[in-house]
């Protein structure tokens, strides 16, 4: 097939097209252009590559593990973060090591400029403004592209990653119109060539709050909400830059008179009045949802955050609505230190495209469409770092792809990555996917503090962690393994010393001698604290120290995790032949059959986690593959 | 699947007996064999007809084919069913007619797998099919019937739903730091917990209850030589079951026998009697009797009525103290010498019989009644589980009370969330909610031929 441009002319030959330039784009983009295949990133508009058309932050529960799991596979995410957040911030510290989350409050122009500089810098990749408007397919295999502007573009492997612009519809009350976020240009013609090559698609929605201007907030009557004294980066692999937290963020409350300007005007949602017919997000909900669903809850939190080192915008976090621009200036009004608030940009929900992830791979490749790749919000979920880890490991499987090589499918044990693909795969989702750290079954083995631990050696085997930082990664382990070895071995004794510090930290003395691991595992106690009763204790980095601490402290509950990963990964080697016909199987019943042939689980352990399977189903699978010798 | 087929009756048991077939070609297979005046291709589900049951080109009985049409059956798949007229012999004829048409004999539990395979029946339903079978009495199969209505299913589920509720709102407060969600307080979340563990500890109370339902109740009948245990025993039984003779030490194996007494199963062991004596065999027999005395549910102590308390017997009593057991004062048809009000003092429950005459019986009934069918022992109300069913509810309490040690020790919420998580799974288990590759085996393999 002859490749042409509007005037006759050939254009360019790609191994992989990466559809969109947002934060999964990026992530897949870099990844194939890293791996050494020939890679072009097109993008609607170059100056909102990386943009944060909603909250400016990353991170945060469950998500700031999704982003020191992408640094320990090699993507970008954690670096961008750690060189232009403004605060950061470890959320959950009570709440044990499991959910530790860390979140930073991030300047939106730098991060994108950030983004951008690194993807230019990138050999193997052309970064390309122009709105892809089909996707070229020889039968079912993808071969290219073609622009508006008409010129086709080869390549053996695309990745859709189109965000909320696909068929964008921006709605503000009753008003409607076309466009992707932050009122940039939507597009359009690309959901046809989908749908023409099979693509199930369908409507979601997600909304943002109002920014307002700096110097109409009344700071006097807000709390103060400063970062953490000590920062600790997203990346495992740090330059030794200097970290500090640049600005402060604020606390308000909505109160009864918001609640009632928001009930007088529910009528008025763009939500509520019915013009929006696409799901939104259970787990985001907009503030009307709040106050609609959770009526007897006299007020809500918001943060006020600002957008950016150079710019007096500042975010409204919680404050996510689709009411007219006239409702929301008067309920923010209603709220204590905004009385005199100004609006710059106003809340908005925002409806589109995007496909059922049921038809994808574990790989993230459509199983009807060879070479098609689907990442982030076009799969169904929301939030960047959702979307930086599908385009991550979508970059990884489209390189793997062109080059022959073999896939990466992460399973549920080993990340918060893995769990969050095979919940779209297995599951698919009726709304806006969001992660959490309740949708990992394994949180204690996945914690953000192990992130490198887990997957270091995955990014290094295929080819996106160096060796230089691989081998840091060694002697790090090396370490904690030499300690922990030495640690079993200290015995200590009950002493005026000790009866002290115990007694600080609030947990019984000791009587007779022990060993010192066992102290360690008393919730109360400390590593670092323990420290005078362990004179030959060598010099150890902190997260040396961390993992050490962690490793003794929650060994119990960690072996509890490892038996279940045990016994999740036996039915997980029970293979499923991926050409059976389940509508064949006598005895499962007709909508496990109909699931089974829509989802084609690689196993056993992915069939249980359909919807739809019931453990009888599951049964009559084991029984039949028992039959058949399998 | 396979077509099978089984005599679904107990064996040689009745008038009547049902052969079942069960799969894709159950109907072709009857057909094969039953000529009625409708083809039974032809007959509608939930239809029967009367006709000769054929084999070999001879007709061997009449009888009555029943068909249901899947899915609505009770395996879910095409089922016939002849009845026949009883006895083994025909029976097995008839059986082995339709198994030379086609069909496969089923195995153990065989029906009541696929109805749970084709999602006819949750897992402890399915259980408490085979209970129900083997339920012993009639209060027994109330409470198996309970099962299958779902009673120990939704008791379990309460406690799951409610588990899972508690581990959510934990979730959520952990998922949402900044949705100014309420704090998880530890007092609060030991409450829950305990409460959790209250209902199963119920449920395992259950256990020892569906046993005494289930298998009956082990009872050993204890005295010294010659006061007429292995009387009393035959008595109960009906017959002869063990040697009764004037020489003493007549029974020194134990002998065992279920039987009857009021709505209750006794599994009844009759010991060799309790003396001194220098006979090694009598002496292994005393000792044998002395250590099923030790597991037993029930002791019969029976003593000599005609006779003076010996030192013997007040051993024998001093043996029973604090234990659930009932004092048979025998030969009633003799003056009653030991004073009735004193032995009382070693168990409330005295009962005057005459086990030569059958004389006194009712007392004993109802003394064993009361021990074992309090007044909170409702049959109806209740549920009781089986073997599985308690381990799986162990290990659900095993991973609560840890999740309680936790709390108290300070362990931080996260591990709560993850110990909780562990609680539910075994109760998942247990109502067949979540399946592992080896529940469905270890079930099945326990199920008896028929149904």
């Amino acid at each position: 097939m002859g490749l042409m441009g509007e005037t006759g002319e050939t254009l360019e030959n790609y191994d992989v097209v990466v559809v969109g330039a947002g934060h999964a784009g990026v992530e897949a983009a870099l990844a194939c252009a890293r791996l050494g295949v020939r890679t072009a990133l097109f993008t609607i508009s170059l100056d909102v590559i990386a943009n944060m058309p909603c909250n400016p932050s990353i991170g945060g529960t469950a998500k700031g593990h999704l982003v020191r799991e992408i640094d320990a596979l090699g993507g970008e995410m954690g670096k961008a973060a750690d060189r232009t957040f403004l605060q950061s911030r470890v959320l959950n510290r009570g709440k044990g090591p499991a959910v530790h989350s860390l979140r930073v409050q991030a300047d939106r122009v730098r991060y994108h400029d950030y983004m951008k500089r690194a993807v230019e810098s990138e050999k193997n990749l052309d970064l390309r403004q122009g709105e892809v408007t089909e996707v070229l397919a020889d039968g079912k295999t993808v071969c290219g592209v073609r622009t508006r502007l008409g010129a086709e573009f080869s390549a053996k492997a695309v990745i859709i990653a189109t965000g909320t612009y696909l068929k964008g519809r921006i709605h503000v009350g009753g008003n409607s119109y076309e466009s992707g976020p932050d009122n940039v240009m939507p597009a359009g013609k690309l959901s046809e060539s989908l749908a023409a090559l099979g693509v199930e698609l369908r409507r979601f929605k997600t909304g943002t709050p109002a920014r307002v201007h700096r110097r109409s907030i009344d700071f006097s009557k807000l709390e103060e909400q400063h970062g953490d004294s000590s920062i600790i980066p997203f990346s495992f692999d740090q330059s030794g830059e200097k970290l500090e937290n640049k600005v402060i963020c604020y606390v308000a409350y909505t109160n009864s008179e918001t609640h009632r300007v928001i009930r007088e005007n529910i009528g008025r949602s763009a939500m509520y009045g019915g013009q929006i017919h696409g799901v939104g997000p259970r787990y985001c909900p907009s503030i009307e949802d709040k106050i609609m669903r959770f009526a007897d809850k006299p007020r809500h939190q918001l943060f006020i955050e600002p957008m950016g080192l150079d710019t007096d915008e500042m975010y409204l976090q919680g404050m996510s609505t689709s009411l007219p621009e006239d409702v929301q200036i008067e309920f923010l009004r209603t709220i204590e230190g905004l009385e005199n608030v100004e609006i710059m940009r106003s809340a908005y929900a925002i409806e589109y495209d995007c496909c059922d992830p049921t038809q994808l791979l574990p790989t993230l490749e459509f199983k009807e469409i060879k070479g098609l790749f689907g990442a982030g919000q076009f799969n169904g979920t929301s939030g960047y770092e959702e979307a930086a880890a599908q385009g991550l490991i979508a970059g990884i499987n489209a390189a793997a792809a062109v080059k022959g090589g073999k896939p990466l499918v992460l399973d549920r044990a080993s990340s918060y990555i893995g769990t969050l693909i095979d919940d779209l795969v297995t599951k698919g989702c009726t709304d806006p996917y969001r992660m959490m750290t309740s949708r990992s079954e394994y949180r204690l083995l996945l914690r953000q503090d192990n992130a490198d631990m887990r997957l270091t050696p995955t990014g290094h085997e295929i080819g996106l962690i160096s060796e230089e930082r691989y081998q840091r990664f060694l002697a790090k382990k090396a370490a904690i393994e030499a300690e922990l070895a030495r640690i079993r071995k200290v015995s200590v004794s009950p002493g005026e010393e000790m009866a002290s510090y115990l007694k600080s930290v609030g947990t019984e003395p000791i009587t007779v001698g022990c060993k010192l691991w066992q102290l360690l595992k008393r919730p109360q106690t400390s590593y670092r604290g323990l420290g005078f009763a362990d004179p030959e204790r060598p010099e150890l980095s902190d997260d040396v120290a961390e993992q050490v601490e962690l490793t003794i402290k929650y060994e119990g509950y960690i072996d509890i995790q490892l038996r279940q990963v045990e016994a999740m990964r036996k039915l997980e080697k029970k293979l499923l032949p991926p050409d059976v016909d389940y509508s064949l199987i006598r005895g499962l019943r007709l909508e496990a059959a109909e699931k089974l042939n829509k989802i084609k689980p690689l196993n056993v352990g992915q069939a249980s986690r359909i919807s739809g399977v019931n453990p009888a189903d599951v049964s009559v699978l084991l029984v039949w593959l028992g039959r058949k010798g399998g | 699947m396979s077509t099978v087929a089984a005599i679904s009756t107990p064996d040689g048991v009745g008038g009547i007996s049902v052969i079942r077939i069960s799969g894709s070609e159950a109907i072709a297979i009857a057909a094969n064999v039953f000529r009625g005046k409708i083809s039974p291709e032809q007959m509608e589900s939930h239809t029967c007809c009367y006709g000769k049951i054929i084999k070999d080109g001879k007709i061997i009985d009449d009888g009555v084919l029943t068909v249901f049409r899947e899915p609505n059956s009770y395996t879910g798949e095409n089922v016939a069913e002849i009845s026949c007229h009883g006895g083994r012999f025909v029976t097995r004829q008839a059986l082995r007619a339709v198994i030379q048409a086609g069909a496969e004999p089923a195995g153990a539990g065989e029906f009541t797998k696929r109805a749970f395979l084709n999602g006819k029946m949750s897992l402890t339903q399915a259980e408490a099919v085979m209970d129900v079978i083997s339920a012993q009495g009639e209060q027994a199969l109330n409470s198996a019937a309970n099962i299958r209505e779902g009673k120990l299913f939704r008791k379990v589920k309460e406690v799951s739903d409610g588990i899972v509720k508690l581990a959510a709102s934990l979730d959520a407060w952990v998922d949402y730091p900044e949705e100014d969600l309420p704090e998880a307080e530890p007092e609060q979340l030991m409450f829950h917990v305990e409460h959790f563990v209250g209902s199963l500890e119920k449920l395992l109370e259950g256990y020892d209850k569906g046993r005494i339902l289930r298998q009956g109740i082990d009872t050993v009948i204890l005295g010294k030589t010659n006061v007429g245990k292995s009387t009393l025993m035959n008595c109960l039984v009906g017959y002869d079951r063990s040697i009764v003779t004037d020489v003493k030490g007549t029974t020194r194996d134990i002998v065992e026998e279920s039987v009857r007494l009021g709505g209750l199963t006794l599994r009844l062991s009759d010991t060799a009697g309790l003396r001194e004596t220098s006979d090694p065999v009598e002496k292994l027999g005393i000792d044998l009797a002395r250590k099923k005395a030790e597991n037993a549910q029930l002791i019969i102590a029976v003593l000599d009525g005609s006779q003076e308390l010996d030192g013997q017997d007040r051993e024998l009593l001093e043996l029973i103290r604090g234990r659930k057991a009932v004092i048979a004062v025998n030969k009633s048809d003799l003056p009653v010498k030991p004073d009735i009000q004193k032995l009382r003092e070693f168990s409330p429950y005295v009962a005057v019989i005459s086990a030569k005459n059958d004389g006194g019986l009712e007392q004993l009934e109802k003394a064993v009644e009361e021990m074992f069918l309090d007044e909170n022992f409702d049959p109806g109300a209740d549920c009781y589980i089986n073997e599985r069913q308690k381990f799986c509810v162990e290990k659900s309490l095993t991973a609560l009370k840890e999740t309680l040690e936790g709390i108290r020790g300070g362990i931080t919420p996260d591990c709560t969330a993850v110990s909780l998580e562990q609680a539910v799974g075994p109760l998942l288990d247990l109502t067949g909610e979540r399946v592992s590759d080896t529940v469905v085996a270890q079930i099945f393999s326990d199920f008896c031929v028929g149904k």
